[in-house]
């Protein structure tokens, strides 16, 4: 029985602690992070933005998921019950699955596995599943137009996307996301790769269909898009698994090209601040941006969105991996 | 040379840039908006909002009942019966207004011979049901007693515009 | 090893009965989903062989990717399935002979590490520790160097057929307008716009 509890049960039990002190900030920081963009629209529209519920309003995200909550549940007329529920669920789940590769600070990682990378890459090109299926199981026009668009969306811009990480792969050497890293001790990566950083921060965007790139749910024509069906509890899972999805790509960001828990300056007042403090702040500094090109850009036109990935995007990516390749290899600077 | 330079602009992403200083440059402005509940914009003394019926001073109700306001009112959201008092004096025994018929154009006020029915500088009387939006002349007299002060201070100002 | 043994005995399972449903759901939509989830058993048991660069490859590839655009089509199309398999029982021997062919084959193949133990040594490039070398290296090492003729003929297989789809859906119509962005952004206002002084009564 000793046995059965400090070989299986232990572990187990420090597991389910380890995962929820991941989740349990996550979903703080997603409450969090719908203020907070409501703040930033609101102050960059010279608006005040929620300030009633809470001192400043900072209790608004509570009444908000309350108020979802507390919604009746509605399964539209022909829908397919199941899939039509699975959907948020996926979206969910997919957003947090992920964090379990993610470096918070060194050796601060649920799973440091070998191909980090891979795993965020496949988990990130899964997000389009749970919103097909919601467009196709909500019998209706509008949901499946938008899950059409994401499907194709996000299928491209995971393209050059993968583009990208491969040039930055090219000076790392290795999958592990600890190891991405390290690699960026000398410099971060968004230095000399500064182009494949903006596009990577853009496809970023398209992937978490964010605007500019916010076709899926098209408010303007296609009303909600792939969730115009979703009321109460499954619209707020959608909506926790996109906000979730944005901070996920966040840090991504960071850990590819912003040197993930690194200082900004490898010296003593800033190496005194935690590597897990560095680590959120550049996240924070990247979902601004994420509010702020929303707060400025209008939405792409649907043939400028695929134009942009495949005829910009792709042969750009394409040529830096090239180039890159060429570089590492001319100057011998390959890593081992 | 025209084309390097649009070349190098959208190559930098010069639009884009340009674009994002601009909002970034008005988050730091001061905001338009009210903290509504909490903080409220100025009203002219010219307001026209909810009905009041006013007093003099002594506390004697103003409305002769001429039914000037009833005859000049536009919706036809304005009801009076009158009959003679005990003292001789002509008064109203109903004045109702139908706020959800009156258009607030105003006319009653300015048809009026001694300034009784005025539009109050009071915007929020929402209710929850229709039926508290027929006013009654109890109601009128009640919202005159509570909004004298601001109403008589109005009237002054505008005076000697009239 | 007695929860990888569970793992294992979980994910075959789920493996066999999804690929069953794939092909007798009704629903074409479903039959894709179940897919989507035999591809997911399938990563999982490469997991569990520690083969994770194929696992995470697999998903990407062919959950990622391939799937959503199966996903894209059936979801689209408009068959009815009832029809088209009225005349799966004429095909039928012919189908069941190639399965028979390919499980000969596979008993072929697995047989022989029973009869002869000693085959696998015989492979071209042994099988590195996975201790030693981690997955993605050793699979970079052997098609880069052994099989790198093989490797750049699949690319150039690859590469032919997405030209040939691009040849042959790619139609030039006449009289389509196209918006040029380059030429949009390069307008100038003084290309465009003249202003001129009009005296009343004469006009331009």
């Amino acid at each position: 029985m000793a046995e059965f509890f400090s070989g299986f049960l232990l572990p187990l039990i420090i597991i389910v602690l380890k995962i929820l002190a991941i989740t349990v900030p996550l979903l703080v920081a997603v409450a969090f992070m719908t203020y907070a963009e409501r703040k930033i629209m609101g102050a960059m529209q010279l608006r005040q933005g929620p300030a009633i519920v809470g001192p400043f309003g900072l209790l608004q995200p509570f009444a908000d998921g309350l108020k979802l909550f507390a919604k009746e549940q509605i399964l539209p007329e022909g829908a397919n019950r199941v899939v039509f529920y699975i959907a948020p669920m996926i979206t969910f789940f997919l957003a947090l699955v992920a964090w379990a590769v993610i470096p918070f600070d060194y050796g601060v990682v649920l799973s440091n596995i070998n191909v980090g990378v891979l795993y965020l890459f496949a988990i990130s090109s899964l997000g389009v599943y749970g919103i097909v299926m919601a467009g196709w199981a909500s019998n209706s026009r509008y949901a499946f137009l938008g899950a059409l668009r994401s499907a194709a969306q996000m299928v491209s811009y995971e393209v050059s996307m993968g583009l990208i990480i491969i040039s930055v792969l090219l000076c790392v050497g290795s999958l592990n996301l600890t190891e991405i890293v390290r690699a960026q001790e000398t410099i971060w990566f968004a230095i000399p790769l500064f182009p494949m950083f903006i596009m990577f921060f853009i496809s970023a965007l398209a992937e978490t269909n964010r605007s500019p790139f916010d076709l899926p749910e098209g408010e303007s024509e296609l009303v909600a898009g792939f969730m115009v069906e979703y009321s109460s509890a499954p619209f707020a899972l959608f909506f926790l698994g996109e906000y979730a999805n944005m901070i996920l790509m966040s840090a991504m960001t960071t850990i590819l090209f912003l040197g993930g828990w690194l200082s900004p300056l490898p010296f003593a007042p800033f190496t005194w601040i935690p590597g897990v403090v560095w680590f959120a702040l550049k996240i924070a500094l990247c979902l601004f941006t994420f509010v702020w090109v929303r707060a400025t850009m209008p939405r792409y036109r649907y043939d400028q969105l695929m134009r942009l990935g495949w005829k910009v995007f792709l042969p750009f990516s394409l040529f830096w991996v090239v180039l890159t390749a060429g570089v590492l290899v001319t100057f011998g600077w390959l890593p081992k | 040379m025209a084309f390097l330079d649009r070349a190098a602009r959208s190559l930098f992403l010069t639009e884009l840039v340009g674009g994002l200083a601009l909002t970034l440059r008005y988050m730091f402005k001061p905001k338009v908006t009210l903290n509504y509940p909490y903080e409220k914009g100025p009203i002219s003394s010219r307001f026209r909002g909810e009905h009041v019926l006013r007093r003099y001073a002594n506390g004697e109700e103003r409305c002769i009942a001429c039914k000037l306001c009833e005859a000049v009112c536009p919706a036809l959201a304005i009801t009076i019966e009158a009959e003679p008092r005990d003292d001789g004096s002509r008064r109203t025994t109903r004045y109702d207004i139908d706020m959800t018929k009156c258009i607030y154009c105003g006319l009653c006020q300015e048809a009026c011979p001694v300034d009784a029915v005025v539009m109050g500088p009071n915007f929020e009387f929402s209710t929850e049901n229709r039926e508290e939006l027929f006013y009654n002349k109890q109601k009128l007299l009640a919202n005159g007693d509570r909004w004298e002060a601001e109403i008589a201070q109005n009237l002054a100002a505008e005076a000697p515009y009239r | 090893m007695i929860i990888q043994g569970i793992a294992f005995y979980v994910f075959a399972a789920l493996l066999v009965a999804s690929g069953v449903m794939v092909i007798s759901a009704r629903n074409p939509v479903h039959s894709v989903l179940y897919l989507i989830l035999a591809f997911f058993q399938a990563a999982g048991l490469c997991l569990l062989m520690g083969a994770e660069f194929v696992a995470m490859i697999l998903v990407i590839v062919y959950v990622g990717a391939v799937a959503v655009l199966f996903l894209f089509v059936v979801m689209m199309l408009d068959i009815n399935f009832r029809e088209l398999r009225q005349g799966a029982m004429e095909v039928l021997p012919l189908g069941a002979l190639i399965g028979l062919i390919l499980l000969a084959e596979l008993a072929a193949v697995l047989g022989g590490w029973i009869v002869a133990p000693g085959v696998d040594k015989l492979a071209a490039a042994p099988t590195p520790a996975i201790d030693a070398v981690s997955n993605t290296e050793a699979l970079g090492r052997l098609m880069y160097t052994q099989y790198v003729y093989l490797f750049q003929a699949c690319g150039i297989v690859l590469l032919i057929a997405m030209i040939g789809a691009i040849v042959l859906t790619l139609r030039h119509r006449a009289g389509v307008r196209k918006q040029n962005v380059g030429a949009q952004i390069a307008r100038h206002r003084d290309d465009v716009v003249v202003i001129r002084k009009v005296t009343t009564g004469e006009g331009v």
